[in-house]
Order: structure tokens, then sequence, then C-alpha cells
């Protein structure tokens, strides 16, 4: 069954309509939540939403409880390839709780909560963007990492990120339901504006070995789930350019690099010459690396989890 | 004066980046003034552009106070202006969501921290600012209710009025909020328009900046006191909200006194003209703020109306 949670007026002829699938089977008491789509460039998660409705659509006999998928939380920037929302200018992620009498977005992002309330859990698939490439990774604020790091070391990824509390963050969804006890885990994987069918049906098989978990599911799943590192056992690194230019990598994404490996080169095309070396600081894991070539100073090169302590110069 | 670059980046191929400052007087840092920070602020770019020339013209006459030093930089994001873009040009980032910065982080976070380098430590700073609906304004000073704000400076703006608002979690990352908890009185000017240029509200603005710097005793440059601000809190305002969508047939703008009952608006069926939703004002009051578009969505903010 569609249902459709929120239908407001578009100027000529078209509703803006934000709608779920709601799956449902059995008696159990529990529900989960598929939330993507809130920025229109980050695609991975549609196809999470395909594979996992199509599985449960094969096997509903083995589903006792409630399983709702939202595609697209923001359906007109997903169909017109914007990150942030049409005509407003305005990044989705950044309005939530939104506001019971505020306008559209801020209503819109109000009935959004005010339907994912009370879910046993939320998952909410992010897809980086155009720039960078992730690991299969959860992102967790510390202050919530003791309730979720367990769920989310259940869900088939590669890396779980708690990060500080950042009054920013405050405006974000996973936040706004994780403070009315709704819990929430943001996974972040791919790159935006593609789909990578890999880690889409690894995070397919998390969520039903999260589900079997929950009680929620009986039937076969992956006897391959990954066991992801946890970040709050290392460090995190950032590798930010520090001249405008081409990049040419030089490692692939989600490998092991020692310190001194070179990771790519920033490039001058017109006269042909290297302009930065970039070398990794640290033994670790490539989690996140750029991949649009062109970059300015500052630039987010790679992200790299390493055991040792980030170091400034090499 | 002195024009100065301020920050400077180089880019693949375009002309490099630079931040450009027009510095007077010497001395305590007074005032810092930011133009546009978003590529279609071209309204505050064409305020700031005017105050530059009125303090080079009364620096020729000898008319900025001895002792007070004022920092103007008018753009700090033409790189997204020459082309059309709101944010940040390469990754559409927004500059005042990135303060007070970060000098080794990305490429938006490295140009609001150089950026609040230059203006942190002055006594003062004024932000001619937008806003992300598009409509038009009447003039006015607005400040965040941080607990540092000084209301009866932002009334030596002389503007009709001065806002009260609650940050949201946003603004802790805008230059406003960070000015304040730097200890320096911040104020944005909204002088009512983006990216159009209004020559008349553009005017208030700039004058209403030249006022406050000639009741700080910064510069000697005597115009008429302006209005009695009116305070007021965003929670005072009367919001109406648009109950279709459709053609907006807008009759009353910013700026205009209405009556309860007035006509406002009508809102039309764009195939065939019908009037789908007439809005009526619910008080008598000042239209505070204007939705200005053709097309309006359902459930938008039309109008905000400051109650007599």
């Amino acid at each position: 069954m569609i249902k459709t949670i929120i239908s407001e007026g578009l100027p000529v002829d078209e509703q803006l309509l934000i709608r779920k699938k709601v799956i449902q089977n059995g008696t159990g008491p529990k529900r989960i939540c598929i939330v993507t789509g809130t920025h229109g460039d980050e695609l991975e998660g549609q196809f999470v939403c395909y594979e996992l409705t199509r599985r449960l659509n094969e096997n509903l006999r083995f589903l006792d409880g409630t399983v709702e998928v939202y595609p697209a939380l923001n359906p007109l920037g997903v169909d017109s390839v914007t990150r942030g929302i049409p005509t407003f200018d305005l990044d989705m992620n950044r309005i939530f709780p939104g506001d019971k009498y505020g306008h559209l977005i801020e209503h819109t992002a109000y009935e959004i909560i005010q339907d994912l309330r009370g879910a046993d859990m939320v998952i909410d698939i992010h897809a980086s963007n155009i720039f960078l490439r992730e690991m299969p990774q959860a992102r967790i604020n510390v202050q919530m990492s003791k309730k979720l790091i367990p769920y989310a070391n259940l869900l088939n990824i590669d890396f779980i990120w708690i990060h500080d509390a950042a009054t920013v963050l405050e405006s974000t969804l996973a936040h706004s339901l994780n403070i009315i006890k709704t819990p929430t885990i943001v996974v972040e994987m791919g790159i935006g504006m593609r789909i990578t069918r890999d880690y889409g049906n690894r995070l397919v098989d998390g969520i039903l070995n999260m589900m079997r978990k929950m009680k929620m599911w009986s039937g076969p799943i992956s006897k391959e789930i990954s066991k992801p590192m946890l970040s709050t056992t290392g460090d995190v690194c950032f590798i930010n350019a520090d001249v405008s230019g081409i990049i040419i990598p030089s490692v692939s994404h989600s490998v092991d690099v020692k310190k001194g490996d070179l990771l790519c080169q920033i490039v001058d095309p017109f006269e042909g010459v290297i302009l930065q070396n970039i070398l990794s600081p640290v033994d670790g894991v490539v989690f996140t690396l750029r991949t649009y070539p062109v970059v300015y100073e500052g630039s987010l090169i790679a992200r790299i989890f390493s055991k040792s302590a980030c170091i400034e110069d090499l | 004066m002195k024009q100065e670059i301020l920050f400077q980046m180089k880019s693949p191929y375009r002309d490099d980046f630079k931040i450009q400052g027009f510095r007077f007087g010497e001395g305590e840092k007074s005032v810092a003034i930011v133009g546009a920070m978003r590529g279609d602020e071209i309204q505050q770019q064409f305020t700031c552009s005017q105050v530059v020339k009125n303090l080079i013209e009364l620096e020729n006459e000898g008319k900025i106070l001895p002792g007070h030093e004022i920092l103007v930089i008018p753009s700090a994001n033409h790189f997204s202006m020459n082309i059309n873009k709101r944010f940040w040009a390469m990754d559409n980032t927004d500059i005042n969501r990135m303060f007070p910065g970060y000098d080794k982080g990305e490429t938006t976070q490295r140009i609001a921290a150089a950026l609040f380098d230059e203006v942190r430590g002055f006594k003062y700073g004024i932000q001619l600012a937008s806003f992300y609906m598009p409509g038009e304004f009447i003039p006015h000073v607005r400040m965040m209710d941080t607990g540092f704000q000084n209301v009866k400076l932002a009334k030596k703006f002389g503007l009709p009025y001065v806002l009260i608002r609650k940050p949201k979690p946003y603004d802790t990352a805008v230059l406003n909020y960070n000015w304040q908890v730097f200890d320096t009185q911040a104020f944005s000017i909204y002088s009512g328009d983006t990216d159009t240029i209004n020559k008349e509200s553009a005017k208030i603005a700039w004058f209403s900046i030249l006022r406050f710097l000639n009741s700080m005793k910064i510069i000697d440059n005597k115009i008429h006191d302006g209005f009695n601000s009116c305070v007021l809190s965003d929670n005072e305002l009367e919001t109406i909200k648009s109950d279709q969508a459709g053609i907006l047939y807008n009759l009353r703008g910013a700026k205009d006194e209405v009556k309860q009952g007035d006509l406002l608006a009508k809102i039309l069926d764009p195939f065939t003209g019908a009037v789908r939703s007439e809005i009526y004002s619910p008080v008598d009051g000042t239209i505070f703020f204007a939705h200005d578009k053709p097309l309006i969505h359902q459930n938008t903010l039309m109008y905000k109306i400051v109650k007599f």
C-alpha cells in the first residue's frame, strides 16, 4: 500500500507529493522506516528501497511487523537533479523538526517527523555528494552512540563514525528523531548521482539482519555480515587540498594505505606540472575519497581511519 | 582609504578569487561592514559600494573622526555572483553557514575563516543580509536574541523597525551570531531586495549605516535622525500563508498600511484565470514582508504584518 503523507499545491497543475510504501504482515508491533532522498542528488538509497521492497514482496510470509519505505523525502529535488529543495534553495536536512504552523517547507518537515515518530528504528540513507565516494558507514552522534551502535553493528557496513555533537546538526532529520526517542541511524555510502549496486545489496542484507534481531524477520539472511570498524578505536584523519587544480588519483577507494603512500596528485594541465603530491599521513583505511577531479584550496581529498593518531605534517 | 586584498585563492581556470577590503581611518577597530556573501545579493553589493563611495568622500573632507578604523568588504562571493549562482560556485555550500570558519577545512570554511579573521575584534559589525524566501521587506535591523544583543544601539540606525528573533540551530554558523559570541555588537540590515537593485531601499540602507556611524561618533556626517524604530519580535508579526497555489496577483506590498478586511492579493488558476483565493488582511497594520514572485505554492508565506 502506498500512502501519501504530504500533498500541497504547486503553482501550475501539480501537487507536491511525499509518499511512503507500507509493507505489513503478521501481528508483530515493530515498525521500521527506511528514508532517503532528502538530498535530491543522493540516489544510492533508491536501489535499497527497490531491493528491500522486492525481497519483502517476494517473501512476505517471513515478515512479522511493518516496514515503511520513503524513497523521496524531497521529490522535487530527486526528479530534477537538485540537491536542495528547488525554488527555495534550502538544504532539507537543515530544517527539521519543522514547524506545524510554518510555511510549506517547515510544515512538510514537521509532518515528516510526525509520520516517523514512534518507529522502532529509522534508517536515514545518504550518498555523500557528487564529489566524494564513501565506504558504507553509519554516522552516529556521540550522545546517541550507546543506544545505536548495537543496531549499526548489524547493518553489514564497514565503519561506524561516532561524531561530536554540533549545534548546527540539531536541525537534521536524524537528530530531530533521536531526541523524540525515535532511534535513527544515518547511513552514508557510495557517491552522489550514482547507484553502487554492491553497496545497496549489502545494506539490504544488513537491514534484514537487523530485522531478524528485532524479531521482525524470520526469512533467510546473508551469512556474510560485515563487522564494522568503530571510529572511537582510532582516529579520523582529514586530508584537504593545499592548492587548486585537477586531481589524478593514485589509490582506489576503501583500500589500506601506509603512511607516506601517494594518495593522489594535484596537477596543472596548462603547465604539465605536479602542484602537490598528497601523501597519506598515517597507516589506515581510505573510507572517503574524492572522485570529482576539479579541486580548490581546501577541497576535501580523503578521510582515513587510522588506529594511530593523525599528524599534521609528514 | 586603503584597498587591500584580504584573501586570495587560485582557481584551476578562472581568475584568482579575491576578497577585497576598503579600510578607512586608523585606531580602534570600530566598524566592520560586510556586503554580499551570496551570489544573488546584488542589492547588498550595491548598497555596500555606496557606503564605500560615501566614506571615500567623507575621508577626503576629513570627516572620518580620528582614532577609528572602518573596514568595508563589499563582496565575499563574486565567484558565484559572476555566474548567477547563490551559493559557492564549486560545491554549492553557503559561506554564511561556515562561521567562524576553519582555515584547514573545506574551501568555504577557509573563506569564512579568512573573512572572520579580518572582521572579528571590531566593536560593531554590520552585515547586509538577505532572506531565503522571495519577497520584499520593510528596511529593518535584525538581531538575534543571544543575550548579547543591544537594542538601543540597533535603534541608532533609524530604520523603521528593529526585529529580534530567536536563533535556530543553523544560526550558530552564521556571521552575525559568531560576531556576537566574539564580543562584537552585530547588526544585520535588510534593505528589502536581493537579486535586483532597488535604489530607493538601498539608499535607506546606506543612509542608515552612515547615520549609525555618525551617532557612534565615528564619522562627522550629520543627516536627519530617521525613524524612532519600533522594536518587534518575530512572533509579534501576523503571518499570512497561501491557502491555494497558482499565479499570484499582488494588490498590496511591503510598507503598505492596511485595514482589517482589505484585499491584499488574489491567487489565480493558471489555466483559466479564475480566482482561486482572495487574501484579506486579518488585522490593521503595516505590511512588513510581502512575497513578490508571480507564482506561489500552497501553504507558503505571503505576508507578515505588523499589527497596529
